[in-house]
């Protein structure tokens, strides 16, 4: 269990100056711990630096297992298991194969990215949310300084730079 | 600014809504006590679906031969119904999934209740695949598993397995792609609720919180499963029609079938997302969110999958004549003139015939036609699907054995209870979900919202300005 942090987040009313208000604060070298909004909002990941998700890779992966067993199950039951003549066609065949080999690689991306998504964002069943605000979800959007090792006056910084940034709202939470 | 779509693109949100509306407005209908029409609704609904219940396990208990199936119609209402519902399941995934990779902004509006459309669906259509295999609690059979008796393999080589195996992948993904979907507005619901509301919403909203990093990876994620149920979408009413198409049986086995299944698939769902939707944003108020302008594209791919499906329907009528092979001939002649030529011709006038009053813009954006027309889509699809199956087994190579068939009261009961179960399903969803997906509409209000019409245009107007000079 990670330590408790204190954070100072500040409120937007609009994604546009949320977007604004996380340039200025690159370009004031400010460690942003985190933003929360309530929809995916346009040129934030560019803003934040944020590096693009690799999920589509564990997908990639996930697939091929699901191609390769389908095929290799599908072909050893043919083949050596139980071979069995159907139509006077080959024991090993293949096109007959396709169709669920195909649907097996679909099943086995899915879910597996899904599973992998879950794991890597903390999500699942019974997570209990860490909510800096209720209204994040609705039409507010948030951005986090983690402040638990930070003195009194660059605590009072960040509160200007929320302040002429437009935050309508400054606030403090423990999480 | 966000992304600035061209000003003579129709509004997809009007009202001059806030985000802190659209959470509301949407959210709104989960949280009040149920309307009187609701409860009405549910009541019958739920009446229906108990006869459902009774009719099919009274078909569990006393065997298959409560239904009017003979030795050459082995297939009749539910296999017709089996396909009717798989066909309506498809319009859910293709809005989601096809429009999202097409960057159809319109799809916001109906894709959650779509996608749910789609879930409930498949759970009609489970019911028939299991009751018609006579011994439902051996259902598990049909999976490859080892077994005692050997083991023997199912056979791999048969689209009925591959059927399966595409059921159940659809089904498992459609969970998914919408649950996914769904867990930021469950998390929407959740900051809004109190008390023992907050802790369930809590638990199904799985910890969301809207972090940055996860809504990154939940769009990639949501990108990567539309990519992915696009060709599956294709693909399980492909198989679908495998399980005709390959056999030998006249009128059957033809090669057009997968992509003329897969038309009529999406034209029946569509028909039954606008028999849904229009009810619904008129119960819910939603008017705002799904507007004419979401009906109006509704109907122009219902005109044209309908007209590919005419086509197809009149192409197997011309490969019948001009294959020169009297089977065929007789198949297609029997299906427009035998016994049952009134479901041949429901077929053609509800499929091919009606929707062309979808050329007129004025049809296209009247609330009343579009009802009516989406429910002539339902019983077309579905006389579509007994034409197929009935129509053709009863008329076999050899005329000693023709037969006719019509359904019992166990199958008409099981069918129109499986309507019961199905709005039962939808009626409980809207009660307890949000109808419309709250995030996605807040990501497009900015480009699509009314309020921006202006500002959007404005905006092209500096542009082209400034590009003069």
């Amino acid at each position: 269990m990670a330590k408790s942090k204190n954070v100072l987040f500040g409120l937007y009313d609009d994604d546009d100056i949320l977007v604004d208000a996380i340039k200025t604060a690159k370009n004031q070298k400010l460690d942003i711990m985190d933003v929360f909004t309530p929809f995916p909002v346009h040129g934030l990941d560019p803003a934040l630096g944020l590096a693009e998700s690799r999920l589509h890779i564990a997908g990639f992966v996930f697939g091929l297992i699901g191609a390769i067993t389908a095929m290799g199950f599908m072909s050893w039951i043919s083949v050596s298991d139980w071979p069995i003549i159907y139509g006077g066609k080959p024991y090993w065949a293949v096109p007959s194969f396709i169709p669920i080999t195909f649907e097996l690689t679909v099943l086995f991306s899915a879910v597996g990215m899904v599973i992998v998504f879950l794991t890597i964002c903390g999500l699942g069943p019974g997570v209990s949310a860490k909510v800096l605000d209720p209204r994040i979800t609705d039409d507010k959007f948030c951005l986090a300084f983690d402040v638990s090792n930070m003195e009194e006056d660059e605590q009072t910084g960040l509160r200007k730079f929320f302040e002429e940034t437009g935050a309508s709202e400054i606030n403090s939470k423990t999480i | 600014m966000g992304s600035i779509t061209s000003p003579i693109r129709e509004p997809l949100v009007t009202g001059n809504k806030t985000y802190g509306q659209i959470t509301e407005d949407i959210c709104a209908p989960t949280e009040r006590a149920p309307s009187l029409a609701w409860v009405v609704a549910f009541m019958i609904a739920n009446a229906l679906a108990a006869i459902f219940l009774f009719a099919s396990l009274w078909t569990v208990w006393q065997g298959i031969g409560t239904w009017d199936l003979n030795r050459t119609v082995g297939w009749g209402w539910d296999i017709t119904n089996f396909v009717w519902w798989i066909g309506i399941g498809h319009a859910g995934t293709l809005i989601s999934a096809i429009l999202l990779l097409f960057r159809q902004k319109w799809r916001t509006g109906v894709n959650r209740a779509a996608e749910a459309m789609t879930i409930f669906a498949f759970v009609c259509a489970g019911q028939f695949l299991l009751i018609h295999m006579r011994r439902a609690w051996l259902a598990f059979f049909i999976f490859p598993y080892p077994n005692t008796r050997g083991p023997l393999w199912v056979n791999f080589n048969s689209p009925l397995l591959w059927d399966v195996f595409a059921i159940s992948t659809y089904a498992t993904v459609s969970i998914l792609f919408w649950y996914v979907g769904l867990i930021p507005d469950l998390a929407t619901v959740r900051d809004r609720a109190r008390g023992f509301r907050k802790r369930i919403y809590g638990i199904f909203s799985f910890g969301w919180t809207g972090s940055a990093k996860h809504w990154q990876r939940w769009e990639s994620l949501s990108l990567i499963l539309a990519g992915l149920a696009t060709p599956l979408v294709l693909s399980v009413h492909t198989i679908v029609s495998f399980d005709f198409a390959t056999s030998v049986i006249p009128g059957w086995h033809t090669t057009i079938f997968p992509p003329y299944f897969v038309a009529g698939a999406i034209f029946s769902g569509f028909a039954m997302v606008q028999t849904l939707m229009i009810i619904t944003r008129y119960a819910l108020k939603l008017e705002d969110y799904i507007t004419i302008g979401h009906i109006e594209s509704m109907n122009k791919i219902i005109l044209l999958t309908g007209t590919m499906v005419g086509v197809a329907y009149l192409t197997e009528l011309f490969v019948a004549w001009y294959s020169g092979y009297i089977y065929e001939q007789f198949a297609f002649f029997n299906r427009a003139m035998g016994p049952y030529w009134f479901a041949y011709w429901a077929m053609m006038t509800c499929n091919l015939v009606t929707p062309q009053i979808f050329w007129w813009k004025k049809m296209r954006r009247n609330i009343y036609v579009t009802f009516i027309m989406s429910i002539f889509v339902n019983i077309g699809m579905w006389y579509e699907r007994f034409v197929i199956i009935a129509t053709t087994l009863a008329r076999d190579y050899l005329p000693s054995s023709w037969s006719l068939y019509s359904p019992t009261w166990v199958e008409v009961g099981i069918f129109i209870g499986s309507i019961g179960l199905f709005f039962t399903l939808f009626l409980v969803f809207v009660r307890v979900a949000p109808v419309v997906a709250i995030a996605e509409i807040k990501h497009i209000l900015k480009s699509s919202g009314d309020q921006y019409q202006e500002k959007n245009e404005r905006y092209a107007e500096q542009k082209q300005f400034s590009e003069k000079n």
